[in-house]
């Protein structure tokens, strides 16, 4: 379970996030939702530990972590970003396996077999040795919800995951995200797109713009 | 033709000295280059500038002066260096300012959710740097370091100023000896052939790494 107590975040004397409080409980999706500049993606960067917060603490599972400065092999959170940031230089294999074996120090043959695994589980078993610029969108954010999953985060976050896709991939983009649920995974989904977030959500978050900015 | 047999070994010999400065800068040159970008893209104000001054200091001047000042200027401050290491030190420094700049700015144009993609999945920035950035880099700055590589077999005749025997010289003082442009005709088909050769396996590496994009 991911707590978020008092998270407050201010850029100058700008307040994006005033003492939020949220809880997303495990194998459950969360949507946070919003019009844009409400801070959605600056939450989501917050709680990835991409952007460091003025205020509040953050629990997994009841004990404290900063996302920010988490260092740890412990892996907290996964993140797949809004245009997947695949590595073009590694094939889709190398992408996966590159972090457990750097950082996690498993072995090159765990850390491919889990890989594959992680591909046949989101239909991409033939593609392990393509390269990215050689795979559509679609596959694409697959590998790089199968690069994250790699490093067995307790929570899996999205930003924004039909914006880069096609539109009638959405129901793809849905029923991938409720089949990741299925196999346990907790989840946390930024989105825009009302319809698709109310759809997947256990759970909604509505950002408003802070009307204190 | 008998002529031509005559003077070759003088030359072959000074090419010989070209082909050793050429190899010894760009073994000393890229390193340093890299390591020097690496400063110039770093967030401690006080390096930038000192890198900043140095490139503008070797960017700035012409490399003949640079020869003299570490041949017969640095001696008065009590460092002498044998000519052909003099030739070395300026030429590494000269061409390291370049290569810094080069490199920079394939860094820069190296994605920023790159660095975020890598640093969510918990790599080191001595990991992102090895593993993610340098090997992109090397294929966007491929083209312009091959630019420069093809200037230092020619910048090289320059070593003459400080008394090095190197290809032209051996031409010049054919030429000068039996009253004839055929020495140096050759000097020039020489360097052609290096170039070409030099031309060949630049299109190899850049072929190498074709392999993605």
């Amino acid at each position: 379970m991911l707590e978020l107590k008092n998270i407050t975040k201010r850029f100058g004397d700008r307040t994006i996030i005033d003492k939020l409080n949220l809880t997303v409980k495990d194998g459950e999706i969360l949507s946070i939702v919003g019009p844009s500049g409400a801070g959605k993606t600056t939450l989501l960067r917050c709680i990835t530990g991409l952007e460091q917060v003025d205020g509040g603490e953050f629990l997994i599972d009841g004990q404290p972590f900063d996302p920010y400065t988490n260092r740890t092999n412990e892996s907290v959170i996964g993140v797949v970003f809004q245009n997947f940031q695949l590595f073009p230089h590694l094939t889709v294999l190398q992408n996966i396996t590159l972090a457990p074996t750097m950082v996690l120090k498993e072995s090159a043959d765990d850390a491919k077999a889990t890989a594959q695994k992680l591909l046949d589980r989101l239909n991409l078993g033939d593609h392990g040795d393509q390269y990215p610029y050689q795979l559509s969108g679609g596959q694409q954010q697959r590998v790089a919800i199968a690069r994250a999953l790699a490093m067995k985060p307790n929570v899996l976050c999205y930003d924004e995951p039909t914006s880069a896709l096609d539109p009638n991939l959405r129901q793809e983009v849905e029923k991938l995200i409720l089949g990741l649920k299925a196999d346990g995974v907790t989840q946390i989904v930024v989105s825009h797109d009302l319809t698709f977030a109310e759809n997947i959500a256990d759970d909604m978050l509505h950002v408003e713009p802070n009307q204190t900015k | 033709m008998h002529y031509i047999f005559e003077i070759l070994p003088s030359l072959l010999s000074g090419a010989g000295m070209t082909l050793q400065i050429f190899l010894w800068t760009l073994v000393g040159s890229l390193p340093l280059g890299l390591v020097l970008s690496l400063g110039l893209i770093s967030n401690i104000k006080p390096l930038q500038w000192l890198i900043n001054f140095y490139v503008w200091l070797m960017r700035g001047t012409p490399l003949l002066l640079q020869l003299i000042v570490v041949f017969y200027g640095f001696p008065l401050i009590g460092i002498v260096f044998p000519r052909y290491e003099a030739a070395l030190f300026a030429f590494i420094l000269n061409y390291a300012a370049y290569f810094a700049e080069i490199f920079r700015g394939g860094l820069q144009s190296i994605d920023n959710g790159q660095y975020e993609s890598a640093r969510v999945l918990r790599l080191s920035y001595a990991q992102t740097i090895r593993k993610i950035v340098i090997p992109q880099v090397v294929k966007i700055v491929l083209p312009s370091v091959g630019n420069e590589v093809i200037n230092l077999i020619k910048d090289s005749s320059l070593v003459y100023v400080i008394g090095l025997g190197d290809l032209l010289r051996a031409g010049n003082v054919a030429t000068a000896r039996d009253v004839t442009l055929i020495p140096l005709m050759l000097v020039g088909v020489i360097y052609l052939l290096l170039t070409a050769v030099t031309t060949f396996v630049l299109g190899r590496i850049e072929k190498h790494y074709s392999y993605w994009k």
